[in-house]
């Protein structure tokens, strides 16, 4: 009894550690990422070592920043509100597009290039949160009048349409009152991206200074073999992070308040939520705009960084992505739809693409089986060593088939995710302490054995 | 205890009267034989039904419904399985509209209005089978009720600078709450979550929920149905003692004998209409409400 006591005590006192405060729950989770990184790194190439853990430190960084916004916009749709969208590329190519359309040079250096309004950054990230909303809202108004999953078809067709119309030749440059601009069809358009504006700027005032502090103190970082490109790609990644907090900021506030109390009460009953006197249609209409403009300004800032887009990146497999993540951080969650966009950024997209390209170059050349017949075939004869290279060659494939797995396995063992089971109180004051009695104890009720369901 | 507004008490204008009184001269030429019944119209009416239909398909689910129901009374709607009661209920709260006729609560139309619109005025619905908002605690079901909240606002909530309004305001509700959950005897499970609670638990949170609202009216749908006796008793108690606080209540119960005991006022309906209307001892001794009951023809 009393050993049981103890152990039991050892664990909630480990778990306690690591998940007492929220913050903690993300970071640990952001550096377990990193620090497999960092061994693959080191393991398979230690010639290359430093440079290589900056690449992907750089790279794992922009992925989490990217997914850890979509999941909190796709949160409160869906965690939160119960309204089941699921055209998230479409909304993100809305944002996408228009950043570039509103920051594309009027007259391009390149001939043939497409023409945009010219306008500064912010112009460009504004207008892309305020164009994904603004579909959002037309979307709205006649899709929330129907049942969740007529609007998860309605979603998922119009973020097809979105696709098509970027991609079609007659959108790609239009004049209208004088202003030439457009899509540039299949063929893309390029702009002023975020990244290099931010971050490369960010980069060419610090380096100097910084290289010069750290060689005061003995520290010479020219000698760490990064590419300076690296360092840009690893202070972008910190914009992203930034950007996450705000967005978690934002999202936090919005659910946990009355307004957050009323989008939960129409994620479990409409009608209830209805009789008690709310008007669940401005609501819907309200968490649904602010949903898709995060969702186009997470675009923008993600899959946007680089000055140039095309159509062929808005396919719809984003947007399952990005439930992925939401389903194994647990919907409802905000710290949840964080870590889960960490874990899949990290360890179910971002590793396994990169184990694919480091572990063929490590292993016997040749040892990998052409296909899967000539491997399994090989197993006749005792030599495992063709299915090994066969399975690790083809990792950025099968850890697809492995992400079906895990996510059969979680919604059959923790259909919550990871930390859906936990109550984010729908309230902008902690309701859990009755005013006046000012006591410290949080849960007396636990003492009426409200505590045996869990 | 002293939560319930005096506000909502019976001291209510006569508006009403002034208002229908063309309606009910017009209403009196089709069913006179209803209006008879109901003559002695005492000071004031909140809620009105004239002529009520509604059609699904070939089907009449209510059959030109008319009824009152005075102010601070409890008044109970019954009749036999499918006589339309739950289906009169949902035409008064606006989950359904009425194929024809009229609901006038406190002397405007209501027909056919949203049911949030309809809730917002002060006509109040509980729900056959208990509603609950299983995954929110029963504190943040008792918080969602309250109309009128600052926090409902996206833009009050999110700005710093607005936001100290807003917790204001949630900690008067939250007082509020605990009090409500105190005065039916569920303030236990405050921190719950409403899904965990049992089919009376839920009965009384529902109760507790419309409360939180300051309505102006109660229509509650079979609120003891699969309700413990003991429970039973508890609701009622609480009901009566509202009733004297000035609320009033209309109900629908199957339990005969419950609503003969509790009402002041009986409606009667069978096969979509409204057999009868008055006090329980005339309508115990009423034939063709006893033959309804009996299953026979009329």
């Amino acid at each position: 009894m009393s050993a049981t006591d103890s152990e039991r005590s050892v664990r909630g006192a480990l778990r306690e550690m690591v998940t007492d405060s929220d913050l903690r729950m993300i970071a640990v989770t952001i550096a377990a990422v990193y620090v497999l990184l960092v061994g693959v790194a080191f393991y398979f190439d230690p010639d290359q070592a430093v440079n290589l853990s900056a690449t992907y430190i750089q790279s794992v960084t922009i992925f989490i920043g990217g997914y850890a916004m979509l999941t909190l916009a796709l949160n409160l749709h869906w965690g939160y509100t119960g309204l089941f969208n699921i055209g998230v590329a479409g909304f993100m190519g809305v944002g996408v597009y228009a950043m570039a359309v509103l920051t594309a040079p009027v007259n391009p250096a390149t001939a043939g290039a497409t023409p945009g309004f010219g306008l500064p950054l912010w112009a460009g990230l504004i207008g892309a949160a305020a164009a994904a909303s603004v579909v959002g809202l037309l979307t709205a108004l006649p899709a929330l009048r129907l049942r969740a999953d007529y609007l998860a078809i309605v979603t998922v067709a119009l973020s097809e349409i979105i696709r098509l119309l970027l991609n079609s030749q007659a959108l790609s440059e239009v004049t209208v009152f004088g202003a030439t601009f457009g899509t540039g069809g299949a063929s893309g358009i390029n702009y002023a991206g975020p990244s290099p504006i931010i971050a490369g700027t960010l980069f060419d005032t610090l380096a100097g200074p910084v290289t010069g502090a750290l060689l005061a103190v003995g520290v010479d970082p020219r000698t760490w073999g990064i590419r300076p490109s690296n360092f840009e790609g690893m202070i972008y990644g910190v914009v992203l992070l930034v950007a996450t907090a705000g967005f978690y900021w934002l999202l936090f506030r919005t659910g946990n308040s009355p307004f957050g109390r009323v989008l939960k009460a129409i994620r479990e009953d409409e009608l209830v939520a209805r009789s008690l006197g709310k008007d669940t249609r401005m609501f819907k209409i309200k968490a649904f705009m602010v949903g898709c403009a995060l969702m186009g300004l997470a675009g923008a800032l993600w899959f946007g960084r680089g000055g140039f887009t095309s159509p062929t990146q808005f396919r719809p497999n984003i947007t399952f992505f990005v439930f992925i993540a939401l389903i194994i951080g647990g919907a409802g969650s905000n710290t949840g739809s964080v870590i889960g966009g960490a874990v899949f950024a990290g360890f179910l997209f971002y590793l396994p693409q990169q184990l694919g390209t480091v572990i063929p170059q490590a292993l016997p050349q040749g040892a990998g089986a052409g296909d899967i017949a000539a491997a399994v075939a090989a197993l006749g004869g005792g030599d495992v060593l063709p299915l090994v290279g066969y399975t690790v060659s083809n990792i950025s494939r099968l850890r697809f088939v492995a992400i079906g797995v895990i996510l059969v396995w979680l919604i059959q063992r923790r259909p919550d995710g990871l930390l859906g089971h936990r109550t984010e109180p729908a309230s902008s004051i902690d309701i859990n302490q009755r005013p006046g009695t000012g006591g410290t104890d949080g849960r007396p009720a636990a003492a009426d054995g409200g505590e045996e369901r869990e | 205890m002293s939560e319930p507004d005096s506000d909502a008490g019976p001291v209510e204008e006569n508006i009403p009267e002034d208002v229908d009184a063309p309606d009910i001269e017009e209403a009196e030429a089709q069913d006179s034989d209803v209006e008879e019944a109901a003559k002695h119209v005492p000071s004031s009416i909140p809620l009105r039904v004239r002529d009520l239909r509604k059609t699904f398909g070939g089907i009449t689910a209510v059959d030109s419904a008319s009824f009152e129901v005075e102010e601070g009374t409890i008044t109970g709607l019954i009749g036999p399985n499918g006589a339309g009661k739950s289906t009169t209920f949902n035409l008064i709260t606006g989950v359904y509209s009425p194929t024809s006729g009229s609901v006038t609560f406190q002397g405007q139309d209501i027909t056919g209005l949203q049911p949030e619109k309809i809730a917002n005025r002060g006509l109040v619905r509980t729900f056959q089978i208990a509603r609950e908002l299983e995954e929110m605690t029963v504190l943040e079901n008792m918080l969602l009720a309250p109309r009128g909240q600052r926090g409902e606002r996206l833009i009050t909530s999110v700005l710093p600078g607005l936001r100290s309004g807003v917790d204001d305001q949630e900690r008067e509700l939250l007082e509020r709450a605990w009090d409500t959950l105190e005065l039916f005897e569920i303030d236990h499970l405050a921190r719950e979550d409403a899904g965990g609670l049992s089919g009376g638990q839920r009965k009384l949170l529902e109760l507790a929920r419309a409360l939180m609202t300051e309505p102006e009216m109660l229509l509650l749908d079979e609120p003891f149905a699969g309700v413990n006796p003991t429970l039973e008793e508890k609701l009622l108690d609480r009901i009566h003692a509202l009733r004297e606080q000035g609320y009033t209540f209309l109900l629908v119960e199957h339990d005969i004998d419950l609503i003969m005991d509790n009402c002041e006022r009986v409606i009667v309906m069978h096969q979509g209409s409204v057999l009868a209307e008055g006090p329980p001892e005339e309508i115990r001794d009423n034939d063709e409400v006893i033959d309804a009951y009996l299953g026979e023809e009329i």
